[in-house]
């Protein structure tokens, strides 16, 4: 197999394991996901948080040995909260993401594969042809870079990651005492 | 095998485990878990469809190229590894109304497949304006410790939160 098919081999296989964790998880159900945004059930937070701990030190631990070179991405407050706010009523209203949308179809609901599928790539579509519009306009408002927390502010990364993960881990353990 | 076969897993294995199959994302592929940018090719490969080479002059897509790469293969790898997931456990079912859905809004289908729609275009659009998703944003950029991803991760639940309780508490 020549490198363009066997990175495109790669990708397959990675999406299949993180479709059957997504599964396992429960995160391709509707109900899963609107039951975290009217915040009667915390299982959407529990994985992304868990996810971010785990991936936070390996990722860090790996570039520090030289092995791989993180890309955190550039953003601005109009693209990052404007965007985000659109996503969140989007999320709210559907009920997937468009990781988790996969997934369901893979679970086999059917508002998934047909609205909610046609939708996201309709909405995707229009974003490209705002595009030239909105890059010099809104999506440059507030611009701030490639930056990380620890680069904005002044410190070592680990000063941010350690700290980080000991709060994260205390929030699941109080959530969880709390009964969610 | 009984493991594969359970519907649940608690939340914190599934969580553990895709941080650490981002750190084979990294190492073997160089990139992130990440999914919305796939629509961006999905929508400008259809629409060459229709209107032809002239798409690819677009600003959007010299930027997003319309082709299958890696990334529209992991989000084809996500339906493939659910649908194993759920077959296994007996956990596969055809249906059109999720129930938390049906029970507090009701059992018409062509309403929730409107609502769906009108969600899924905020979302492709929202998620393209903020350049990521709950995957790239939400869990590749936060466990980067992007400023970006960070606020925008805050901004998905924000919205979702407000949005989900304005449907759910007010108008149904």
């Amino acid at each position: 197999m020549n490198t363009k098919r066997m990175r495109l081999f790669w990708g397959l296989v990675f999406g299949i394991v993180f479709g059957f964790l997504l599964q396992k998880g429960g995160v391709t159900k509707y109900d899963v996901i609107i039951n975290q945004l009217l915040l009667t059930d915390f299982t959407v937070l529990k994985i992304m948080l868990s996810a971010v701990v785990a991936g936070m030190i390996g990722l860090y631990l790996m570039q520090g040995l030289g092995w791989i070179k993180l890309r955190p991405k550039a953003g601005s407050w109009g693209r990052n909260a404007i965007g985000g706010l659109i996503f969140g009523a989007g999320f709210a209203l559907l009920g997937y993401c468009p990781g988790t949308i996969a997934g369901a179809i893979g679970n086999g609901y059917l508002d998934a594969l047909t609205a909610g599928l046609a939708g996201i790539v309709l909405g995707s579509g229009l974003l490209a042809a705002a595009y030239p519009r909105l890059k010099e306009g809104m999506l440059k408002r507030g611009y701030f870079g490639n930056v990380t927390v620890p680069q904005v502010l002044k410190v070592n990364n680990w000063a941010v990651i350690i700290p980080m993960a000991a709060i994260i881990v205390v929030m699941l353990y109080l959530l969880e005492r709390a009964g969610y | 095998m009984n493991w594969f076969t359970e519907v649940e897993w608690s939340p914190y294995v599934v969580g553990a485990a895709i941080g650490v199959l981002s750190w084979f994302t990294w190492l073997v592929s160089n990139e992130p878990i990440g999914c919305s940018t796939s629509f961006s090719r999905i929508a400008g490969m259809i629409e060459r469809l229709f209107r032809g080479k002239r798409v690819e002059k677009k600003l959007y897509y010299q930027e997003v190229k319309p082709e299958v790469d890696w990334q529209v293969m992991l989000v084809m790898g996500i339906v493939i590894g659910a649908l194993v997931s759920a077959l296994l456990s007996g956990d596969f079912t055809w249906q059109w109304i999720p129930s938390v859905w049906g029970a507090d809004i009701g059992n018409n289908t062509a309403i929730r497949l409107i609502v769906a729609f009108v969600g899924g275009i905020l979302l492709g659009l929202g998620s393209r304006w903020a350049e990521g998703c709950t995957s790239g944003h939400g869990i590749s950029g936060t466990m980067q410790l992007a400023v970006s991803s960070w606020i925008s991760a805050a901004c998905f639940f924000i919205g979702g939160i407000l949005i989900a309780q304005l449907v759910f508490k007010v108008i149904a």
